[in-house]
């Protein structure tokens, strides 16, 4: 298992440049890697099939229990032959679809890359590894949402649903954390054991409200389900892919899993039943609101993934039972009737309802394939879809307070369902036209050879419905409900009450079609309502986030060089007083006035001479005045280092002082008048800031010199600096010798500062240049 | 003195600071030599003062006798006064080249690479 997802991730890596070698070919090597991933899932299937759970381990981050983990058993068998089949078929579509396209390259490496974190999810047997994949499924469906990235559509639906499903991911990322620390492990092979820790556990509550969003998000339930329909901008491959069976289903595969550690609690199943509950009968109403063909298939899906999740919260064995035969029944119809939409717009140029009609001459095999899966759609004998639809309506026709409730939703979907597959696999192909719409190209076998494989296999499925797909059905219900569980699945069941009510869901549903016309009439008067609906919130909050990002950014960042100064004063200031104010030294100041005494005179004419240069200076309004002042700080500086034993930092000083006023004095005279610019407002403030750092710096040295320094450097030089150094001077040994290397930084820090000083001299402006 | 210096350094860090944050690239660069004064001093006088005795080896020893100063600030002090003198003669060809370019030396008028345009 581990060797396909590998495989995997580099196959897609290497796609751009299968692409540049094998020219539209490439399509050979990428659809023949999920076919033999899905061969050699069958070679397992047996032992799966017998009641084992495969397992394989490899240590990745052992001291976080991160390990690379990959768990097989029924549940996860569905999902991975699903995605690798259906991949097959896909890769060959896609090639047909975007023949020609220079990008094809770059399609297959998503595309390649969403599946191979597809099965990664599926397989994974940590729930760790499970949010990796995870996420690189939300990372990988963003790139194949924005692939026709010049358009502005495209890019803004691909953002939108990385920021809801990446919202979702990140808060499944604390419920798994939650639920890991609240089972006490993240192997999901011991969590499933665990089920009655779990939901008895404290954190059981805020990790299952956590691990919902996640399910919720990814699985297009309300109020999330608006990023699903404007998806449909992605390449009609992806759609059908990404969209409709396969990554869509992975919040309902996340619940399926954890059903047996989550579910049962009253919490669960409520949530679980309302959500979905209202998902369902929403898409299937909004469905009835639109003619793009992708958008009725979109709404349709977030219909059936509410079905799903409805089917999960009730959680008995027949309910179990409907999804999963539902699910695989989904996936292989609306697969079908997205590659047949695609095929429609890519043969005609349009995908509205309203203005296709009598394609099934020009367009022989889609229509079939389109009928086929239409069929099973609308629940018909023989098709694989009409058990689905009889198991969903016994699952909520069981005994349960809610059972009218549940069976009014899932017969309104199944009636809409039947309305919207009668609209596609029969108005647009069958139906009796006089103008049927033209075809700009004829269809091509690889479009429509897919389609009618997976519409085919939805008949034979069906019809021999107790080979294979039984026994793995029966797998994937005992995963999620945790014991051997024994079902049939029959064409026939005599003439039962659900029978009956397929019947009249089909009759109602083809009243429905006959009427959709008037029912689209009424779009227009629900536009207010949306205004409160989620995708507009989701619109404004976006809104909101930007432009509060570009007023923070604005006062942060304005661009006044004193202002950032006074703010990094500031922090600078604050930290001390709080490193100080609470556990800091107390100054004492008493013991040291005797200092005072020792004054000398010239050491005060020194202070007198500092302290008055300083208030000329703020007097000064002549530049030159300003920097004969600045010199005699300097020089100041300079005597007060002879004093205190250092003629060698004196000497320089003197230097660097003498320099600084020569160069000033040379630029003088390029410069304006020294007008003072005055800031009036700001200046108390900026007065009050300056005397407090000058106060802080004070207490900061007075505390410093409370404590005696025994400093080892000190006499490590001292003792060394002859014997080693070969020097009498200390501080030029360590400046030559001891330290030579930080000297000759030293030295390059003033080169560059030299070229820097020329380069500027030397510029001389082009003409059209910036200044 | 040394009951001063500590006043004195804190004196020259409120007026370095103050001209800083003025207005006019003139005083910013005032600033910024006297900050760079009132830095070294501040190290100097937090690596204790010795008077009377330089970092030096007397002629007839070996290894130098107490009281000596300390050489580790004075060696720091050293580099840091010819890096600083690197960055101020740079900001006064800088402020040369800023007039020529623009013809303002107000540092309120050079704010324009780093403000976001708020109604973009």
């Amino acid at each position: 298992m581990f060797l396909a997802i590998l495989a995997g991730f580099l196959l897609a890596l290497a796609a751009p440049l299968l692409y540049r070698w094998l020219g539209k070919w490439v399509y050979a090597p990428m659809a023949l890697l999920p076919f033999s991933i899905f061969v050699y899932l069958l070679t397992l299937a047996p032992a799966v099939l017998g009641g084992e759970n495969l397992g394989e381990l490899h240590t990745w981050a052992p001291s976080l229990n991160i390990n690379l983990h990959f768990f097989l058993d029924g549940l996860s068998l569905l999902f991975a032959l699903l995605i690798t089949g259906f991949g097959t078929l896909i890769m060959l579509y896609a090639v047909g679809y975007l023949k020609g396209h220079p990008l094809l390259g770059r399609f297959y490496l998503y595309l390649t890359l969403f599946m191979t974190a597809m099965l990664g999810l599926v397989l994974a047997g940590n729930i760790i590894s499970i949010f990796v994949f995870w996420e690189l499924t939300s990372i990988s469906s963003y790139l194949l949402i924005g692939f026709n990235q010049d358009k502005e559509k495209s890019r803004s639906s691909a953002l939108q649903a990385l920021l809801v499903t990446g919202l979702g991911g990140m808060a499944l990322m604390g419920g798994l954390i939650l639920l890991g620390m609240a089972g006490g492990s993240y192997t999901l092979s011991e969590l499933l054991q665990r089920g009655d820790v779990v939901t008895n556990h404290a954190l059981y509550l805020p990790a299952l409200v956590l691990l919902l969003l996640g399910a919720f998000t990814k699985s297009a339930q309300f109020p999330f389900h608006f990023w699903l329909p404007n998806a449909m901008e992605a390449p009609t491959p992806v759609s059908a892919y990404l969209h409709s069976a396969t990554m869509v289903k992975a919040g309902v595969y996340l619940l399926a899993r954890l059903t047996p550690v989550m579910g049962g609690t009253d919490e669960w199943q409520y949530t679980l039943m309302l959500v979905g509950g209202i998902t369902t009968v929403l898409g299937a109403f909004l469905a009835t609101q639109h003619v793009d063909l992708k958008a009725i298939l979109a709404y349709t899906t977030i219909s059936a993934l509410g079905l799903l999740v409805t089917m999960t919260g009730i959680g008995t064995a027949p309910a179990m039972e409907a999804m999963v035969v539902f699910l695989l029944a989904h996936a292989l119809y609306k697969g079908t009737l997205f590659l047949v939409a695609g095929n429609v717009d890519h043969a005609t140029g349009t995908r509205d309802l309203t203005q296709l009609t009598g394609l099934s001459g020009s367009m022989r095999y889609t229509a079939i394939a389109a009928l086929l899966a239409g069929m099973s759609m609308a629940g018909i004998l023989p098709f694989f879809g009409f058990i689905g639809k009889e198991l969903l309506y016994e699952a909520s026709l069981q005994e349960s307070p809610f059972r009218w409730m549940l069976f009014a939703v899932s017969f309104f979907s199944g009636m809409v369902f039947v309305s919207v597959a009668i609209a596609l696999g029969f108005g647009v192909f069958w139906r009796r036209s006089e103008s049927p719409t033209a075809l700009q190209h004829p269809d091509k076998p690889l479009l429509y050879l897919p389609p009618v494989i997976l519409a085919g296999t939805g008949l034979v499925f069906g019809l021999l419905q107790g080979f294979f797909v039984t026994p793995l059905l029966r797998r994937a219900a005992e995963s999620m409900l945790g014991v051997e569980q024994v079902f049939e699945l029959a064409l026939w069941h005599g003439f039962t009450l659900a029978l009956g009510l397929s019947v009249i869901t089909v009759l109602l549903g083809y009243v429905l079609y006959r009427k959709a016309n008037r029912l689209l009439s009424y779009a227009s008067r629900f536009n207010d309502l949306y205004l409160f609906g989620p995708a507009n919130l989701y619109q404004l909050t976006l809104k909101g986030f930007l432009a509060g990002a570009t007023k923070i950014t604005a006062t942060i960042q304005n661009g006044y060089l004193r202002s950032y100064i006074a703010a990094i004063v500031t922090a600078h200031i604050s930290l001390i007083v709080l490193a100080l104010w609470e556990n800091g030294p107390r100054l004492e100041l008493t013991n040291r006035l005797d200092q005072l005494s020792q004054l000398r005179l010239y050491e005060v004419v020194l202070l007198l001479m500092l302290v008055s240069a300083l208030v000329f200076l703020f007097k000064s309004q002549s530049r030159l005045t300003s920097i004969a002042i600045m010199g005699i700080v300097g020089y100041s500086a300079a005597l007060l280092y002879i004093l205190f034993g250092a003629p060698d930092v004196a000497a320089t000083q003197l230097l660097i002082e003498t320099l600084t006023v020569v160069i000033f004095v040379l630029i003088l005279h390029k410069l304006p008048t020294f007008g003072y610019l005055s800031h009036a407002a700001e200046r108390y403030k900026y007065i009050l800031l300056s005397l407090a750092f000058g106060a802080v710096m004070t207490y900061v040295i007075l505390i410093v010199k409370q404590y005696p320094l025994d400093s080892e450097i000190k006499a490590y030089y001292g003792e060394n600096s002859y014997l080693l150094g070969q020097g009498r001077n200390i501080v030029n040994v360590i400046l030559v010798d001891f330290r030579a290397f930080d000297t000759l930084g030293e030295i390059v820090v003033l080169a560059v500062a030299a070229i820097g000083i020329m380069a500027m001299l030397k510029l001389r402006m082009q003409k059209g240049d910036k200044p | 003195m040394e009951f001063i210096l500590p006043f004195i350094i804190g004196i020259l860090f409120s007026a370095s600071l103050y001209l800083i944050l003025h207005r006019h690239f003139f005083r910013l660069i005032l600033g910024l030599i006297l900050s760079g004064l009132a830095t070294n001093l501040f190290l100097f006088v937090i690596g204790r003062l010795t008077r009377g005795g330089s970092a030096i080896i007397g002629q007839d020893e070996s290894v130098a006798v107490e009281p000596f100063a300390d050489p580790v600030p004075q060696a720091l002090l050293l580099t840091a006064i010819v890096i600083g003198f690197g960055i101020q003669s740079f900001t006064i060809v800088l402020i040369k080249r800023v007039y020529q370019s623009f013809g303002t030396t107000d540092l309120d008028d050079m704010n324009t690479t780093d403000q976001i345009d708020e109604n973009h």
